[in-house]
């Protein structure tokens, strides 16, 4: 199939940036959105222009490390990461527009990658446990209730791609910071911290610029992992119960 | 080199929800639904008016009766005020920083542009600046009788019936009501998963009473006015 591809091209942080025009011919439907787009490099370089930066890795929808937003979608029309993403859901003579994550928090470095080191900021404030380290505990000698152990899986499946950040109108990050901190909040290995842990990635969170949650929804929407809107009502929750309880911080 | 044996004291508990994105929209919530618990009670006191002038005038009476004896006349009035005005006022700042800090996170905004979130989601925003100015005018109209034209000390009734014989009279009261209909459609499910009260399970039941009260109270409180333009209350 034929496209014609609108791209954001940026040489570097500081530069401004455009849109570009760029068609592209032979495309299959069978192609990935990224195998597309090194399609349209191959040819760029062959023509001795610059081929569009992204970032990329895993291509198999695990690492998250890909993403842009298309047609105005985090990750295009369908729920899944930009890379498992196929070209069958477009149709012969489609101009597609692509976009970097638009966010304070995620400074564009290059044409469609941004940084994101802001939510490993995060992390590092918050999203770990404290083990001994040594040997491996014996499995059974923590209970999860099964319930408890799906309710920290389904928030654990998050990848960090921001897709959530991309996608919300005031470029938060609640659901992502509410993914990590349910997944430990939940589970007796995170309770030593887990006032801290909350109100330490919410501190992280807010200094790192990202905007505030106003309900929209569009976070849970764009998640190509499924992280539930109510993930973020459960972190609420949590600090609030920090906070009552005069949980003390890290990071102070 | 000693060793701390103890930790810190954290930051006051004020202060950093205050600081905190999260704490400052407990504070909306909470505000939020307060005016929200008080805008139920008088939406029920206003429906009195379809019972007559001495019902109306009686209830506003009693109104300044509660607490008695302990309370003087009036007085239950002036404790309820201050509340009312902090939940305002709260609510209000909060809304304007937190606003603030939305769109400064959000700086860039995208070309190809798509239209997802619900009109009640949308207008939060424009919808509580309508609904301050309303406040405002309400109470100049029905309070102070300020700007109530053929407004009488102690008639609330004839008052209210004078005011809603004015075309802007009607004008503004019916559109700041279209304006809270749509402000407590999306503010009460809000609220509820602000202050982590939801559930995945309860919230269906949940939106679909925001959408059920937002319904009752736009009508409740714009059937006066219609029923005065009608002539069913004069
Ligand atoms: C007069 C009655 C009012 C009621 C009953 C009310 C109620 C609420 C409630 C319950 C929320 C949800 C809070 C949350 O999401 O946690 C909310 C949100 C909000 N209110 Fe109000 N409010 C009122 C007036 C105002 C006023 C005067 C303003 C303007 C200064 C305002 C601006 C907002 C904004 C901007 C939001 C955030 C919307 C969002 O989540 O995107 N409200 N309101
Ligand atoms: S490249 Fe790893 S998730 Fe897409």
């Amino acid at each position: 199939m034929r496209l014609t591809l609108r791209i954001w091209r940026q040489h570097g942080p500081d530069e401004p940036g455009v849109m570009t025009t760029y068609e592209v011919d032979g495309i299959s439907e069978d192609m990935s959105f990224l195998e597309m787009l090194d399609h349209l490099n191959e040819e760029l370089i062959l023509g001795g222009d610059e081929p569009v930066a992204f970032d990329h890795d895993c291509r198999e929808g695990i690492c998250g490390a890909c993403g842009m937003v298309i047609n105005g979608q985090a990750h295009g029309p369908e729920r899944t990461t930009t890379c498992q993403l196929h070209m069958r859901h477009f149709t012969d003579g489609d101009t597609i527009d692509i976009e970097p994550w638009r966010a304070s928090a995620f400074p564009v470095i290059k044409d469609l990658v941004v940084d994101r080191s802001a939510f490993d900021r995060i992390v590092g404030s918050g999203g770990f446990i404290s083990a001994p380290t040594g040997s491996a505990p014996e499995a059974h000698a923590t209970p999860v209730p099964k319930a408890v152990a799906d309710l920290a899986f389904e928030n654990a499946e998050c990848i960090g791609c921001g897709a959530c950040v991309a996608a919300c109108p005031n470029g938060s990050a609640m659901l992502f910071t509410s993914a990590k901190v349910v997944h430990l909040n939940v589970l007796p290995q995170g309770g030593p911290e887990r006032e801290s842990r909350v109100l330490d990635m919410i501190d992280t969170m807010d200094a790192e610029g990202f905007g505030g949650c106003t309900n929209t929804g569009e976070c849970a929407t764009a998640c190509p992992k499924g992280i539930p809107l109510h993930s973020i009502a459960t972190m609420n929750r949590e600090y609030l119960r920090a906070t009552i309880k005069g949980g003390q911080r890290r990071n102070s | 080199m000693a060793l701390a044996t103890r930790t810190e004291r954290s930051p006051s508990l004020i202060g950093s929800v205050w600081r905190s994105t999260v704490g400052k929209k407990t504070i909306m919530a909470v505000s939020g639904a307060l005016m929200l618990g008080y805008l139920i009670a008088h939406l029920a006191g206003n429906l009195k008016v379809f019972f007559g002038a001495d019902d109306f005038n009686g209830y506003a009476h009693w109104l300044r009766t509660i607490g008695a004896p302990i309370l003087h006349h009036g007085w239950f009035l002036w404790l309820v005020r201050p509340v009312l005005l902090a939940a305002v006022v709260l609510h209000g700042i909060t809304a304007y920083q937190l606003s603030r800090r939305d769109r400064a996170a959000r700086p860039h905004k995208y070309v190809h542009q798509r239209q997802r979130q619900s009109y009640a989601t949308r207008t939060m925003r424009w919808g509580g600046v309508i609904l301050t100015l309303f406040i405002v005018w309400h109470i100049l109209d029905l309070t102070t009788l300020t700007v109530n034209e053929r407004a009488e000390e102690g008639h609330p009734y004839e008052n209210l019936v004078a005011s809603f014989n004015t075309w802007y009279g009607n004008t503004i009261y019916i559109t700041a009501m279209v304006a809270v209909g749509l402000h407590v459609r999306h503010g009460l499910w809000s609220a509820a998963q602000t202050l982590g009260m939801n559930s995945a399970r309860s919230d269906r039941a949940l939106k679909a009473t925001a959408n059920g009260l937002a319904l009752v109270m736009t009508c409740g409180f714009i059937s006066i006015p219609v029923s005065v333009m009608l002539g069913l209350v004069d």
